[in-house]
């Protein structure tokens, strides 16, 4: 499978009043034709930052995307790029879809116009056109009596089915990426499940790739192909779905692991938490991002950051506790049983 | 690379740092907002224009040594010179320290009126918004027939019953002026009133005139703050508009509405009389319109970086 | 007073409607029944709409009551006076969900914490501070974030900022509204290992309002499912999850996602299909019919009462008639 999108040392950072803060320090991945990727990470590591700049939608200033980071889609490069240039991308190449459906759509345009929108902007349809096609496209997301429903206004949808119009407006002109911002956690429990099954389905149907960005592990063993996970603005591992759930090699990941409940933990027993919180990355700690909260952090995890050991072609890590001087330490007990 | 020494790979853990330690400096929301409003150049200078002005009316006057009453039949309607920065006017009596005089009577019927205006104002707005329902709809239909009110008529009316003067305009403005800053303080009080953290004061037990006191009003100021920055220059211009009417302030005190409205027959021959009250009032109510613009994307939470 | 494991909250036939309109009413509570011992914690879990946030609220008598009664520890708490409702903020509090909007943004965290100290009179100078310290250590930040401002801090900080300030009264009760759905799945197991430790020590009783199941089953003991208004079963934390009998209870579990990627590949989920109606003029007999697999005739003429079908473990549907 081809890679569409490669991003080479990415390093975007924010001019605050209190100085620079360093959103996403130096991040490199790739994205294949019609597979899904789950960036996952806790608020503040920079996922969102990151998902966000592939579009250029970071205001700059305060932004700035810093020189020698390179966003390569289509062999062209989008931190490069001319406004005319991004406004023909955005939309037409690379969608967006957002968490919070209530806010993210226009309450005084009917749901079928705002679909047509996109359709009209970028492949020159008129407007009748346009209204079939996004009909039709509202019945690809599943929406019930989809020529009624185009006609309403935003108010009018409960909130699932807001986000499906939010999908059928960034799949309208077929995208070759879809980026999908926190999706369902503002969704009750059992329409995430219907939400995600569609973006399954539709991707199957269509051949989008998929950039899933998300805090919640759960959702993401449905779906996704491959995990990459991120801390205080880097990836700290990345790897495919059965080699993150089955042998995670870095501590932040096994903590994201243990995080998750599952219904057979002890009643009131101590749930696994991490202590403290991300590092303010206004000033970036010197060595390992994770050392403060890392439970297994030696000296040399303070002074210098940790080099990348491959594990196979698809799996890396970014841990002092792979180098051949350090101890050896295997995954947690908690996350061997029944693998 | 250094060489790396095998001590530096015995694991020591994270016990003893603290990790939630916050790094950036403390601010309130009222330094966070002088700093906001320091970046905006234009409201910084509209800011340093006003304190100009400011001074400028409380030491205007006796700067150039020519008492602003005092008339002199030599010197009819001289031109700007270097005796007489202004000119003089048709009784001979010097312009700059009559603008600077004028100036301060403006300036505090401007304040005088808008501090009225809040106070009753916000209390009014506040007792509306705080109680809502039944309360709130009576005193908001008194509130929509005040305001339909015409100010002229109101105005004329008022200098009837209370002879003319400052004491005048400043009632004849102010009875229906409060209307404005007590819509705006409802507003934000219905808005706020449903919001979880006083929701969580009145579970703790707090009784209304603490909730008002710490939770409400707090929250409300910045709105008030703008909405006087806005009103001042209302205030100033309604008090010319009235002099140019006859109805304002009376010789040999001066404003400068009236210092324009004395000024206005001679337009054509002596330009400079209505030239330099009218700059200030336009420069004065510039100014504040600017600075209100500024504070209000200052003070506003959402805008905080 | 009641003792631990003795009936604390009675919750008898809740009803809370508002007027929405001329001719619609919102029934978001319909004749709840439940109780609370002391010293357990009661999981309300259910989707958007089912009427838990009332729920609480009502409970806390921060709504009056449309119809029924909640009694806590004997006395009726929609019928208390201006006194008495002050004394009762000191034995019932509450935590909300957005912990964005449930702080004063203008006052220091230090203020947030001891505004019930001062409204109730608890302690003064050297006293109030010393104790605002301690509430803070408590919930694990330090003496310095009580000069900050809330701004300063993440949503998990400024969650545990809200459980200081509920506890620096001292109550018994608390209501958990939904306090960790705003919060990331890292942070959750931080606030909620929290509050079981602080159950523990202080000896509280929680109503745990909130729509993560995997969540509410770990610290409850035991839970009861609401759907637009009504409770469709209540049973032990075990039971509910290893038997559940409502069809709604069994889409619910079904739902919940599992971080394993195996066993996400060949779980049969129950699909749901369709939205969650309104709770607005509800049609007469069971609120779930129309999405319900195993729908009968009876259920939409007549509503189905929560009955005892094992030993404490409570359903409310026809097929168990």
């Amino acid at each position: 499978m081809e890679k569409i999108l490669e991003v080479e040392d990415l390093r975007v950072s924010f001019h605050t009043y209190a100085g620079e803060v360093q959103a996403v320090r130096g991040i490199s991945f790739y994205l294949k034709k019609g597979e899904t990727l789950a960036v996952v990470g806790e608020s503040g590591c920079g996922k969102t930052v990151t998902s966000k700049s592939l579009m250029r939608l970071i205001p700059e200033p305060p932004g700035e995307i810093k020189k020698g980071s390179k966003i390569l889609f289509d062999g062209k490069d989008i931190s490069l790029m001319s406004e005319k240039e991004l406004r023909e991308l955005r939309g037409s190449d690379i969608s967006m879809i957002f968490q919070d459906p209530m806010t993210s759509l226009n309450p005084t345009m009917t749901i079928g116009k705002q679909i047509a929108e996109s359709l009209i902007i970028h492949r020159g349809m008129s407007k009748t056109e346009a209204m079939n096609e996004a009909i039709k496209m509202l019945d690809l997301v599943n929406i019930p009596d989809a020529d009624k429903r185009a006609h309403q206004y935003p108010h009018e949808f409960s909130g699932g089915m807001r986000q499906r119009a939010m999908i059928a407006i960034a799949l309208a002109c077929n995208p070759k990426i879809l980026i999908a911002d926190e999706p369902t956690t503002a969704l009750d429990v059992t329409i995430q499940a219907q939400i995600m099954e569609l973006i399954a389905d539709l991707q199957e149907k269509l051949g989008t790739a998929v950039i899933l960005v998300t805090h919640d592990l759960g959702v993401v063993a449905d779906v996704a192909d491959r995990i990459q996970v991120m801390y205080a603005g880097q990836i700290i591992e990345h790897g495919t779905i059965d080699e993150i759930f089955k042998n995670p090699q870095h501590p932040y990941t096994w903590a994201l692991l243990m995080s998750v409940p599952r219904l057979d933990t002890k009643n009131k027993g101590k749930l696994y938490s991490l202590q403290g919180t991300p590092p303010d990355l206004l000033k970036p700690p010197v060595g390992c991002s994770f050392a403060a909260r890392c439970e297994y952090c030696m000296q040399i995890c303070r002074e210098e950051m940790p080099e990348v050991t491959t594990l196979s072609e698809s799996h890396e890590v970014c841990c002092w506790l792979k180098h051949s001087m350090a101890p050896k330490v295997d995954i947690p007990e908690a996350l061997r049983g029944d693998r | 690379m250094a060489q790396l020494s095998k001590d530096k790979f015995t694991i020591i853990g994270c016990e003893n740092v603290n990790s939630d330690e916050i790094l950036r400096p403390s601010m309130t929301y009222w330094q966070d907002a002088w700093r906001r409003l320091k970046q905006n150049k234009v409201a910084t200078l509209s800011l340093i224009i006003l304190i100009l002005i400011s001074l400028m009316t409380i030491v205007g006057p006796y700067i150039n040594g020519f008492r602003f009453e005092v008339t002199n039949n030599d010197l009819i309607n001289v031109k700007p010179n270097g005796v007489h920065w202004f000119g003089t006017d048709n009784l001979g009596r010097d312009v700059f320290s009559r603008v600077w005089a004028g100036g301060r009577v403006s300036i505090i019927i401007g304040l005088i009126g808008a501090f009225i205006d809040t106070v009753v104002g916000s209390i009014y707005g506040g007792i509306s918004g705080f109680f809502g329902g039944f309360i709130d709809d009576i005193m908001m239909r008194i509130v929509e027939i005040l305001a339909s009110i015409p100010y002229l008529v109101v105005v004329i009316l008022v200098s009837l019953i209370f002879s003319k003067g400052i004491g005048a305009i400043i009632i004849a403005m102010t009875i229906t002026g409060w209307v404005g800053m007590a819509r705006l303080v409802r507003g934000q009080l219905l808005q706020i009133k449903e919001q979880e953290y006083v929701l969580a004061a009145a579970a703790l037990g707090a009784n209304p005139s603490r909730i008002i006191a710490k939770h409400l009003l707090p929250n409300t100021l910045g709105i008030m703050i703008v909405a006087i920055t806005f009103d001042i220059p209302s205030f100033i211009f309604g008090e010319a508009f009235l002099s140019y009417l006859g109805q304002g302030i009376q010789s040999p005190n001066t404003s400068w509405g009236a210092l324009a409205s004395a000024a206005q027959p001679n337009l054509m021959f002596y330009p400079y009389q209505l030239f330099f009250p009218s700059l200030f009032i336009s420069l004065t109510m510039l100014s504040f319109t600017l600075l209100g613009d500024g504070l209000r994307d200052a003070l506003d939470p959402r805008l905080r970086q | 007073m009641a003792n631990n494991n003795e009936v604390f909250i009675e919750v008898k036939n809740l009803k809370k409607y508002f007027q929405v309109g001329k001719n619609a009413t919102l029934k978001a509570v319909d004749d709840v029944s439940f109780f609370i011992r002391k010293g357990e914690t009661l999981g309300l879990v259910g989707e958007s709409g089912c009427g838990k946030t009332t729920c609480g609220r009502t409970v806390m008598g921060m709504y009056s009551a449309t119809g029924g009664q909640v009694l806590f520890d004997g006395i009726d708490v929609h019928k208390l006076g201006k006194k008495d409702k002050k004394n009762f903020a000191r034995r019932a509090q509450i935590i909300f969900q957005d912990p964005y909007a449930s702080l004063n943004p203008r006052m220091t965290v230090g203020d947030i914490i001891g505004e019930g100290i001062d409204i109730h009179n608890l302690y003064t100078g050297q006293a109030r501070t010393n104790r605002v310290y301690e509430l803070l250590q408590l919930v694990g930040l330090n003496k310095e974030h009580g000069s900050r401002f809330p701004h300063e801090f993440s949503g998990g900080q400024r969650q545990r900022i809200g459980i200081a300030r509920a506890l620096a009264i001292e109550p018994e009760f608390i209501v958990c509204d939904e306090p960790i759905s705003a919060l990331d799945v890292s942070i959750q197991a931080q606030i909620v290992n929290l509050l079981i430790q602080l159950q523990r020590e202080l000896g509280l009783t929680y109503l745990f309002i909130a729509h993560d199941l995997s969540m509410v089953k770990h610290i409850s003991d035991r839970v009861g499912v609401m759907y637009l208004g009504s409770m469709v079963e209540l049973a032990s934390s075990h039971d509910l999850y290893e038997k559940p009998l409502h069809p709604y209870t069994q889409a619910l579990l079904s739902a919940i996602p599992v971080p394993d990627p195996e066993v996400e590949r060949n779980k049969a989920r129950i699909k749901l299909e369709g939205e969650v109606p309104s709770p607005i003029n509800p049609k007469p007999g069971c609120r779930f019919t129309p999405r319900c697999r195993y729908a009968k005739p009876i259920c939409s003429l007549e509503t189905p009462i929560l009955k005892e079908i094992e030993k404490e473990h409570y359903v409310a549907c026809h097929l168990f008639d």
